[in-house]
């Protein structure tokens, strides 16, 4: 099945990736090339193979709940592109 | 001094034959000198590297002697070092200095081990050529209009150029043993929860594993050894006990079981590169092995499995990168949703773009099935061929890669073309068994590499077979000419 330029756009928002538009037809053709290559699982029977998320298929290990860990948010915030006043500043977003 | 291995830099140091300040001053000049060519580093930090070989130095004076105490290394640059650029090879990531030390960091640390910087890699350690780094390709130094194979390519180059005796990589699907196999090294990717992934940059959660690069499958012993062990800040960290895998490099190789998969023989593999394969065979036969034909059926599916599950764990892992906590953020943004648009399209290189679209396709909604769990079905099948065969053999041997390194920019019109690159190695990945490649020749003067697979935790067989193989070759003692 082969992405039409719509789907890649769509794809591309979801994944929030700015595309120029003179970029799409050659992110569509090599998406495309990839699928391809991806679709040769569909000739794979696996009629009632139970899919292995994680190799060792162990399940996550807990701990007792404890604070361990001390406050970092100055060095934190540190590497952030935009503070104030501990907080992390983003364009407005309410009028 | 630059041309001695780990275990030989042990020995002048506890002689006294020089001081880990008197190395690494003589390594950080050669890096100087020589890595313009190469572009193996991203980040040298001679500084820290000139306090911590003193610290060292004090260590020894004090009377500590442990075998990496002053040892030089490096760390592929998705390692978190304090303070110190950690780039991912992504202009995302240019100015991000980590707010705390990688669990490897901190333990090669703690060992003695002095880090003489940040080491080149393919942009968040997608590629297999290291020619998607931000910081542009590494140069392979058997040949510097080739590639050195990636995703840990400036590890390659800088152990295989004498810049280092040893380096740490990281292997999702193939990026420690390929590299090392195009460059002439041994490497080694332990089992998935070996080695902690804590402070290693994610790029496909359930495949990444942390590993050691260096000349020596005695070296690759000396630093999983400090690398490997329980960590309570990974929840993936197996709490398993330690082999000690240097006491086992000495045992004989006498009645070992050495499968050979025809599908490692089949279409697509260099001739010339199965001949070598076939001759190490015949060398581990006179060291008392035996072989025994094998197959693993489904490994013919192994890359469109990785295709989708690797890329749908990147676009899950990637979206950190949104320009508001760290990393590189857009000029001014009109929106919330601009911001996020403009500093991910800016920050992030094509090929890290086109697996983050893919994997978003493949977790998006109505496809789910068809692509995520399906590969994940494939991953058991490809998993339960392994366990088959580790009930007949000890070990699994094949070539590392069905080509030589090639010429930069030879594969960078078609990116499934360098995908494909990758079929002998992604399987280990997938099913989370240790893999090791060690050199075996030469082809046209470039490298060859045979690949060791062993069954979970079983990394000190891998150690021991390449160790003894090592005793009776000289292919790893060979250094690049130039350096």
């Amino acid at each position: 099945m082969a992405l039409e330029r719509s789907e890649v756009e769509k794809i591309a928002h979801l994944a929030r990736l700015g595309l120029n538009d003179a970029d799409l037809p050659r992110t569509t053709e090599t998406l495309n090339t990839i699928l391809g290559l991806i679709d040769r699982m569909q000739a794979v029977d696996t009629q009632g193979i139970e899919p292995l998320a994680h190799p060792l298929e162990t399940s996550q290990r807990l701990r007792a709940d404890e604070v361990t860990e001390s406050n970092q948010r100055d060095a934190y915030q540190a590497i952030a592109p935009a503070v104030e006043e501990g907080l992390y500043l983003v364009p407005r977003v309410i009028e | 001094m630059h041309q001695l291995t780990l275990a030989g830099i042990a020995r002048a140091l506890a002689a006294k034959t020089f001081s880990a300040e008197e190395l690494t001053r003589t390594l950080l000049t050669r890096i100087e000198q020589l890595d313009p060519q190469l572009n193996a580093f991203v980040t040298v930090t001679a500084d820290q590297a000139l306090e911590q070989a003193r610290a060292a130095d004090a260590r020894r004076a004090a009377g500590e002697n442990g075998p990496l105490l002053g040892a030089p290394i490096a760390h592929k640059d998705l390692f978190c070092t304090l303070g110190i650029r950690t780039s991912c090879g992504s202009k995302i990531l240019d100015a991000f200095k980590a707010p705390y030390d990688a669990t490897v960091v901190q333990r090669l640390a703690d060992a003695g081990a002095v880090s003489l910087g940040k080491l080149n890699m393919d942009e968040f350690a997608m590629g297999s050529a290291n020619e998607s780094s931000y910081y542009g390709p590494v140069k392979n130094p058997w040949d510097l209009s080739r590639v050195p194979g990636g995703s840990s390519g400036g590890s390659a180059a800088a152990v295989a150029a004498r810049l280092l005796p040893a380096a740490t990589g990281t292997d999702t699907g193939g990026s420690i043993r390929q590299p090392a196999a195009l460059t002439n090294l041994t490497g080694l990717k332990p089992t998935y929860g070996r080695v902690s992934r804590w402070g290693m940059i994610a790029y496909a959660s359930s495949l990444d594993q942390g590993g050691p690069m260096a000349r020596t499958a005695e070296d690759c012993a000396l630093m999983l050894g400090a690398m490997a062990g329980f960590d309570p800040k990974d929840s993936t960290s197996v709490d398993q006990p330690l082999d000690d895998y240097l006491a086992a490099l000495g045992k004989p190789l006498n009645g070992l079981r050495i499968g050979l998969p025809k599908e490692y023989f089949g279409e697509g593999l260099d001739a010339r590169i199965a001949d070598a394969v076939m001759a190490a065979v015949e060398e581990l036969k006179k060291l008392g092995a035996t072989v025994k034909d094998i197959s693993l059926p489904n490994m013919q599916h192994a890359i469109p499995s990785y295709y989708v599950i690797a890329p749908a764990e990147a676009s899950s892992n990637l979206s950190r990168f949104d320009g508001v906590r760290f990393g590189y953020r857009c000029e001014n943004p009109v929106d919330l949703t601009d911001l996020y648009k403009r500093s991910r399209a800016e920050g992030f290189g094509d090929e890290v773009k086109r697996r983050i679209m893919v994997g978003t396709y493949a977790l998006s909604a109505g496809y789910y099935d068809a692509y995520y769990i399906k590969a994940q079905q494939i991953r058991r099948l490809i998993k339960n061929d392994f366990v088959s065969a580790f009930e007949e053999v000890d070990v699994i041997l094949g070539p590392t890669t069905p080509n030589l390194a090639w010429k930069l920019g030879e594969k960078n019109a078609d990116p499934v073309s360098a995908y494909l690159e990758d079929i002998y190695t992604i399987t280990a990945n997938l099913a989370g068994i240790p893999g090791l490649s060690m050199p075996a020749g030469f082809v046209d003067g470039l490298p060859v590499g045979v690949q060791l697979l062993a069954p979970y935790f079983q990394e000190s067989r891998l150690l021991n077979v390449a160790h003894q193989y090592q005793q009776v070759t000289e292919w790893h003692k060979q250094a690049p000419s130039g350096f």
